[in-house]
C-alpha cells in the first residue's frame, strides 16, 4: 500500500515536510507502549498511537519506522515534527481513533507485524 | 572500458525505468487548423520552435512543421489556412509509456517531435523533443551520481583502507539522568555512526534498539551514566554503565512485565517490564551486574553473522 492510500484511508493531514505518497507500506503496527514497538515492528511498517512525545519519534527512528500516524486530532508539539523532519520520518494526524485507524488500515489490506509472546510474561502489581 | 558500459547500461535502464510523461513539455504551444499560414511564421519564430500540433478546440487534429512552412513558401500558398498544409496522420505517444519507445520511434519515423497523448482522455497533454528526452536522462543520471556520492561518503571504507590485523573503534556516549527530552540522543547518534560505517541495516537496529532501551533506563532510574561502544570487525559490543541506585533482584528484574518505573517514565511509554527482555531479545550476549547503592554495569554484544540477524 502506497503511502498517499494510508492518508487517503486516515483522512489525515501531514504534518511534516517529509512526506514521499509513493513509499511502499505492508505492515502497520500499534501501541502506546513503545517497548512493545521495539520488540515486534518490522521495519518499514507504519506506526499509529495515540502517544504524543519524542521519544515516539525515536523509537520510529530505531525501529526503522518512517511513517507515525497520531490519532484522535492530537497535535504534537512543533518541537515533535522538527525532530521527525530530521530523522527522515513522516508524520500524519488523523481525526480517528487508534481502534478507528487499525479498522481502517486492516479492512483495506494492510498487514500485523508478526508477534511472539515473551517467555513467562506476567503482569505484576508492586 | 568497464565504465563505458556501465554507464551504457546504466542509461538503457533509465530509458525503461522513465515514463514520457517525466520529460515531455507541458508548457507547449498550439495552433488551431483555422491559422492563416503566414501567422505561424510568426508563432514558431517567437517561440523559436520548428514544429507545432494543430489543436481545434481540445482535439488534436495535425502537426505542422517549417518544412512544411518553407513548401507553402515555395509554391506561394502563404495565404491558405494551417488545416489545407497539416500533416493529419498524427503520430502520437502515450503519455504513461516508458521513455524507450519513444526513443525506438524518433528512430522508426526520423521525426523531431511527437505529440503525446493522455492514454485515459485521448487528450493532448505533451510534446516531446529529442532534447526533452536528453535532458530527462541527464537529470535522471544526476540523482543517481548524487545517491553513488552519499554512498562513498560512507566511511565503510574504513574498514578496508586501515592496516592493521584488527580494527576496533571506540565510542562513548554521556547520559543525562532524568532528562526525558535528551534520552535517545545517544542511541541515534549510535545509530547514524553505524550506518556511516556501513553495517547490515537488521545489525544497527538491533544494536540500537538494545541501547535505546538501556539508554531509557539509564534516563528512568539513574543520575547520569555512560554507553561505551567497541565496534570490531567481527561484532559490536556495547557496555552501559551508571553510578545509579542499583537494581535490589537482577533475576526479578529479568522477567518480563516486572517493572518498578515511576509513574511518569510509564506516561511516556516505557516502564513496562519489556526493557531488559528486550535487550536479552535483540542481543547475542547479555550480562548484567548491579551493586545496591553503587551502580549497575550491562554489557551485550551483538555478532555480525548471528543468525538473529534473520528475526
Amino acid at each position: 500500500m502506497k503511502l498517499a492510500e494510508i492518508k487517503e484511508i486516515l483522512q489525515a493531514e501531514i504534518l511534516t515536510t517529509e512526506f514521499d505518497p509513493e513509499l511502499d507500506i505492508e505492515i502497520g503496527c500499534s501501541s502506546d507502549l513503545m517497548s512493545d514497538i521495539l520488540a515486534f515492528a518490522q521495519p518499514g511498517s507504519v506506526l499509529v498511537t495515540s502517544l504524543i512525545n519524542v521519544q515516539v519519534i525515536n523509537t520510529a527512528n530505531i525501529a526503522d519506522i518512517k511513517v507515525v500516524c497520531f490519532v484522535m486530532d492530537k497535535d504534537p508539539h512543533q518541537s515533535i515534527i522538527t525532530h521527525a523532519e530530521k530523522n527522515s520520518i513522516a508524520v500524519l494526524k488523523t481525526k480517528f481513533t487508534t481502534f478507528e485507524c487499525c479498522g481502517l488500515l486492516y479492512m483495506n489490506g494492510l498487514k500485523s507485524c508478526n508477534y511472539t509472546k515473551f517467555d513467562n510474561f506476567k503482569t505484576y502489581i508492586i | 572500458m568497464n565504465n563505458l558500459i556501465h554507464e551504457t547500461s546504466k542509461i538503457q535502464e533509465i530509458t525503461y525505468e522513465l515514463k514520457i510523461q517525466d520529460v515531455m513539455d507541458t508548457e507547449y504551444q498550439t495552433v488551431n487548423s483555422g491559422m492563416a499560414v503566414g501567422s505561424l511564421r510568426e508563432v514558431l519564430r517567437k517561440k523559436r520552435i520548428l514544429g507545432v500540433p494543430v489543436v481545434d478546440g481540445t482535439d488534436l487534429v495535425g502537426i505542422v512543421s517549417i518544412e512544411d512552412f518553407i513548401k507553402c513558401m515555395e509554391n506561394g500558398k502563404l495565404g491558405e489556412t494551417v488545416g489545407t498544409m497539416m500533416t493529419m496522420d498524427v503520430k502520437t505517444l502515450f503519455a504513461d509509456e516508458p521513455l524507450i519507445t519513444a526513443v525506438n520511434k524518433f528512430e522508426e519515423y526520423g521525426f523531431s517531435r511527437f505529440p503525446v497523448i493522455s492514454r485515459q482522455t485521448g487528450k493532448l497533454v505533451g510534446i516531446i523533443t529529442k532534447i526533452d528526452i536528453i535532458k530527462g536522462i541527464l537529470k535522471k543520471l544526476e540523482t543517481a551520481y548524487q545517491h553513488e556520492e552519499e554512498r562513498r561518503y560512507r566511511a565503510s571504507h574504513i574498514f578496508n583502507d586501515i592496516v592493521a590485523d584488527d580494527i576496533s573503534i571506540d565510542l562513548k556516549y554521556f547520559i543525562e539522568g532524568k532528562n526525558f527530552d535528551k534520552a535517545g540522543e545517544a542511541s541515534t547518534g549510535l545509530k547514524k555512526t553505524l550506518n556511516r560505517l556501513g553495517f547490515p541495516p537488521d545489525i544497527v537496529r538491533r544494536v540500537t534498539i538494545s541501547t535505546y532501551e538501556a539508554e531509557i533506563n539509564i534516563v528512568s532510574y539513574t543520575d547520569k551514566g555512560e554507553i561505551h561502544a567497541f565496534i570490531d570487525s567481527n561484532q559490536i559490543r556495547i557496555v552501559v554503565t551508571d553510578t545509579g541506585p542499583g537494581i535490589l533482584d537482577i533475576e526479578k528484574a529479568m522477567l518480563p512485565g516486572f517493572s518498578t518505573a515511576p509513574g511518569w517514565v510509564r506516561e511516556l511509554g516505557f516502564g513496562a517490564g519489556m526493557g531488559l527482555p528486550n535487550i536479552k531479545k535483540f542481543t547475542d550476549k547479555m550480562t548484567l551486574e548491579s551493586v545496591v547503592g553503587e551502580g549497575t554495569r550491562l554489557e551485550t554484544v551483538v555478532f555480525l553473522d548471528s543468525n538473529k540477524n534473520k528475526l
